[in-house]
Formats: C-alpha cells, structure tokens, sequence
C-alpha cells in the first residue's frame, strides 16, 4: 500500500533521513523503532506531506505523493496522529473531532465516523462539550487519534501515542489501535520507542538509527533479536 | 432546561431586533455631531469586525489595517473626485480593491508569523499614507480630496440621519455576512489554524489558501470602512489615515472582546467615545486618562467586554439555577467558544 524509496530529508542544513526503504504492506500493522533524534518522526512528516523530502519517494497504491500537499495526502487516505498530540485546546471535543473532517463532504458518512470514534472511546462522548485543553493526557491521546479516524483513513500514521502515557493507558491505546486494524482494515504504520508494547502489536518492523533503516524483519523475530533486546526491550 | 438558550433561532432573532433598535433609535435622541460620532461607532465597527476576522478568528496579528482603511477611502474619493461616480456605487469596489491588496499583502507574509507578521502590516500602516501624498494626480497629494456629501433621499431625514442609517445598514449586512462565514466551514478553518497551526494542516485544511482568504475578507471590511468614511466626512486626506487610526482598531478589538462576534460593536463604540470623554475629564493630558481607562479595562476585563459579560452572564445564570434547581447545573453550563459551535452549519466540509 505504502512504499518508501531512498528517503532522504532534511531541516535546513540537518539531515534527518539518509535513504529509508520502508514498505507497508495493505491491512498490516508496521512499527518503526527508534531512539529520539533517529528520524522516526520525519518519516511520518514526509509522508503526510509536512515536510517534502529532499530526494527519494513516497508511493501510495502506486501513486507518487510526495510532491502533493497535506491536504490532498489527507484526502487521498492517509491520516497522521501527529507527536505530542498537537489539539485545537481552545475547541471543544467534538470540534476536533469535526476538524478531523475537514476534507470530507460526505455528512451522513462524518456522522457514522462521529458515532463510531465515539464507540471506541466512550471517554470522548462524556467530554464532547469540553475544551480539548481540559482533558487528560490520555483523553487527549484518544482524542488526537479520534480526530485522525474522523478523516476515514485507509492509512492511519501514529506519533509515539505513548508519549507521557501511565502504562495501563498506553495498553489501552494499543489495544483500540489493534482493534481498529483488525474490524476496519485500516492499515497502520506506528511510530514508538515502546518496542514492548509496539511489537506486540504489528506484524513487521523496522529499527532506524540516525536516519537508517538497521534491522528490518516480522515483529516476532524483532523480539527474539538479540541487539533489539538489548537496546529497545531492555532484557 | 433552559430551552430558549438553546433554541438559536429565538436569541438570533432578538439580537436582530436589538440591533434593528439600535440602528432606528440613535438619530432621534441626539441632533448634529452626536450623529456624526454614532455613524463613526458603525464605521469603527466595520473596520474592527474586519481585524477580528484576520487577528481575533485566525490569529494572524495586524497592525496595518488603517492601511486597507485608507485604501478604501482612496477609492471611493478619486471615484467620486474625478469620475463623479455616485457615493454608493463605489463601496463595492472599495472593498474589492482594498480586499485584493490585503489578499496579495498576505501572499508574501504567509512565511511570518507572530510579532514579525506584526512589524510587516507596521510598515504597511506607515508607508501607505507617504504614497498617498506622493501620487498627488489622483489622490490631491497632502491637500487630499474635497468630496460633496451626499444628500438624503428622504425629506424628513438630514443628511447626518440619512448617512447614519445609510452606513448601519451596511454594517448589519457586513455583520450577518461575517456571522454566517465564520460559522461555516471556513469559519472553522480559521479557528482551527490559530489554534494550532500543525494540527490543522495534518487534519488537511490548505492552510495558505485560508490566510491570505482570512487577510483578503479582513481588508475587504476595513476598505469598506474606509470608504463609508470618505463620504460621510466628505474629505480625504493622507493624514486621517496615519499609524494611531491602525493602533485604534487594535485597542477596538482587543477591548470589546477578541474573536467574538459581539466584540467589535463595544469595541467601535470605546475608541470613538473615549478620546472625546477623555477631553471632557482633562483637557490638558486627555492621553492620560486615555491611557488610565484603557489599563483598568485590561486589568478588569481581560478578555474584553464581550468575554466579560459572556462570564457574568454565566455566573447570574448558574446563580439563578442553583437557587431553584440544584448546584449540578453548574456544570451544564453552555461552552464559552458558543461564537464558533461548528455544529451544522452551512457548507458542511469543504
């Protein structure tokens, strides 16, 4: 669904990726693992069309996207829960979450989406007449993902959720983010340094150093790998 | 409870019968150069509704906006100066004209934000009255231009009446007309991207096209105050439209309540009373008191006049509530972003 060629990116004179290959397959979960500063982030950038890459390309079911504007990615299916959440504060639940819609004109179909986000996260339905600033950590966590699933995404690109998260909320998270893959074939592609929790989840992974792809192999063999143990899982 | 707050269709229409009475009352209560200074609260008003658009719903900070004011001016003046077109037709273009130089004003200043979008619209404000005086064959150079002050079509009305009614009519249509984009999806969009700027590009709004849309309908009001100005002042001149008429509209805005809908109106009539009562109170440092009752207005209200009676309307309320129901109501209190509800307004996405 989504193939990453020879990604190379850069912030003025700092280059961040130095030729990614990442491929995600459709209907997969795929991590991509990293320490802070690796790149993991950029990646997601590029692709939703924040940041245009300085060489390389980006192919959505064959079609080059990244030259194309955010809006258009957004429009074309792909739908980033950005890094650290990044709300409307000042706007109530369910303006965000309506936000999340924006290029979308399908009433009837936001309304169903609406129902459902709130279905997922039954938290977001008690709070719709709050200011997003209010909530807690973990309410804006679903709420930043609820906003993305407003957009109906084929592809849904997650920012370390787990950032600044209690444990038992970053499970949570994981396990609606699992459950949306599997009901609603969404394809997702995670960002985390929780390698724990992010490769029970996915199917393939990817571990990126200083803006390289290291190790790439199914999730199940990241585990048992000895270096990823060692510097991601700690064990 | 409370059915007829929710029920928007009922306060919409009284607020169109309040602001009906404001228009039709004011010309009888007062004669002369009280009515001069109420069309000049509706003029304000105009102009400040436009700054709300472009500073107070989508963020962008201006400083310039006597720019698009006086461009405005300029326009409807040389029309009728050299072409004797009649005042009302040249409003529309005014606005059009002053809104296309905010429009391409905002093409290049998209890459600035903050206080530097802030010190580029300063330089807008301060250069364009140099080349108003400079472009001495159309605009009358620093004598400027002497206009013919319309008359009023209606005998029982004096002119002032007529201009007073003329500019309110206006100002109602221009107000619906904000009040109606600004619940749309544009309305949102502009919200949404002063809030916060990456959010809404991730979500997919275009975030260039919704600025310089947001700072081209800004300076289309401030062009249409402008030119309401010129006839209602029959002159224009490069000095009316100096840096200080920019700063007042900011002062307007930020007192009558930043991002509401209502704000402008206070606001409007704040900046043309208060230098007036200010020479009342001391007529030698009238800037003084000026400078004191803006300060206490900030210390006192500090989300401006709209912010404050929208809280203290609030608090009565839920006072009111709390005797005869229980003090959960409090907690049904109705949002404070009530201006930006999004909830099914017209166009629907975009």
């Amino acid at each position: 669904m989504l193939e990453i060629r020879d990604l190379v990116a850069a912030y003025g004179p700092v280059t961040a990726l130095r030729g990614v290959n990442v491929h995600v397959p459709q209907g997969t979960t795929v991590t991509i693992l990293g320490a802070n500063g690796a790149g993991k982030s950029t990646i997601l950038r590029a692709v939703s069309g924040l940041l245009k890459p300085t060489h390389g390309l980006i192919q959505l079911d064959g079609e080059r996207i990244d030259r194309k504007s955010a809006a258009s990615i957004v429009r074309r299916g792909i739908s980033l829960v950005p890094e650290g959440r990044q709300l409307f504060t000042a706007l109530t639940v369910e303006q965000n979450l309506r936000l999340g819609a924006f290029t979308r004109s399908d009433r009837r179909g936001v309304r169903e989406d609406l129902l459902r986000v709130y279905d997922y996260f039954p938290r977001l339905r008690e709070r719709m007449k709050q200011a997003a600033g209010s909530l807690s950590g973990g309410e804006q966590q679903m709420l930043a993902i609820g906003r993305a699933l407003m957009a109906h995404p084929r592809l849904l690109l997650l920012d370390e959720p787990s950032t600044g998260l209690a444990p038992f909320l970053v499970r949570d998270i994981f396990k609606i983010v699992s459950t949306i893959n599997r009901d609603q074939g969404t394809t997702v592609l995670l960002v985390e340094q929780n390698a724990t929790l992010s490769l029970s989840i996915a199917d393939y992974g990817y571990v990126i150093e200083t803006g390289r792809v290291v190790i790439e192999a199914p999730a199940h063999e990241l585990r048992e790998n000895e270096a990823v143990r060692k510097a991601y899982l700690g064990y | 409870m409370g059915g007829i707050w929710q029920r928007a269709r009922v306060s919409s229409l009284a607020w169109l019968g309040a602001a009906l009475l404001l228009i039709i009352v004011p010309p009888w209560m007062a004669g002369g150069y009280r009515i001069f200074q109420f069309t000049f609260v509706v003029i304000y008003l105009i102009a400040i509704l436009g700054l709300n658009i472009v500073t107070g719903y989508n963020g962008q900070f201006s400083l310039g906006h006597g720019a698009f004011y006086a461009v405005g001016a300029y326009v409807t003046g040389a029309l009728m100066y050299h072409a004797g077109t009649p005042y009302w037709a040249t409003i529309p273009l005014a606005g059009l004209t002053a809104g296309l130089v905010g429009f391409l004003f905002a093409i290049p200043a998209l890459r600035l934000s903050g206080l530097y979008l802030a010190l580029a619209t300063l330089a807008l404000a301060i250069s364009v009255p140099q080349i108003l005086k400079k472009w001495e064959s159309v605009t009358g150079g620093v004598q400027g231009l002497v206009l013919t002050k319309p008359h009023s079509p209606i005998g029982a009305l004096t002119s002032d009446q007529w201009l007073f009614y003329f500019t309110a009519v206006v100002a109602l249509v221009l107000y619906i007309a904000a009040w109606v984009v600004l619940r749309s999806s544009v309305g949102r969009a502009f919200v949404a991207i002063r809030d916060n700027e990456v959010a809404a590009e991730a979500a997919g709004i275009p975030i260039a096209r919704f600025k310089t849309l947001a700072f081209g309908m800004s300076a289309f009001y401030a062009g249409i105050a402008g030119s309401l100005s010129a006839f209602v002042v029959a002159y224009v001149a490069p000095d009316s439209f100096d840096f200080l008429l920019s700063l007042n509209l900011v002062v307007g805005m930020v007192v009558g309540g930043t991002g509401t809908i209502i704000g402008p109106a206070l606001g409007a009539v704040f900046i043309e009373f208060l230098p007036s009562y200010s020479q009342d109170i001391s007529r030698a440092a009238p800037g003084v008191v000026e400078g004191v009752v803006l300060v206490v207005f900030m210390y006192l209200m500090p989300t401006g006049v709209a912010g404050f009676l929208a809280t203290a309307g609030r608090k009565a309320l839920s006072l009111v509530r709390g005797r005869t129901v229980n003090h959960g109501a409090a907690g049904a209190v109705p949002p404070t972003l009530a201006d930006q509800e999004p909830r099914a307004g017209p166009g629907e996405g975009g």
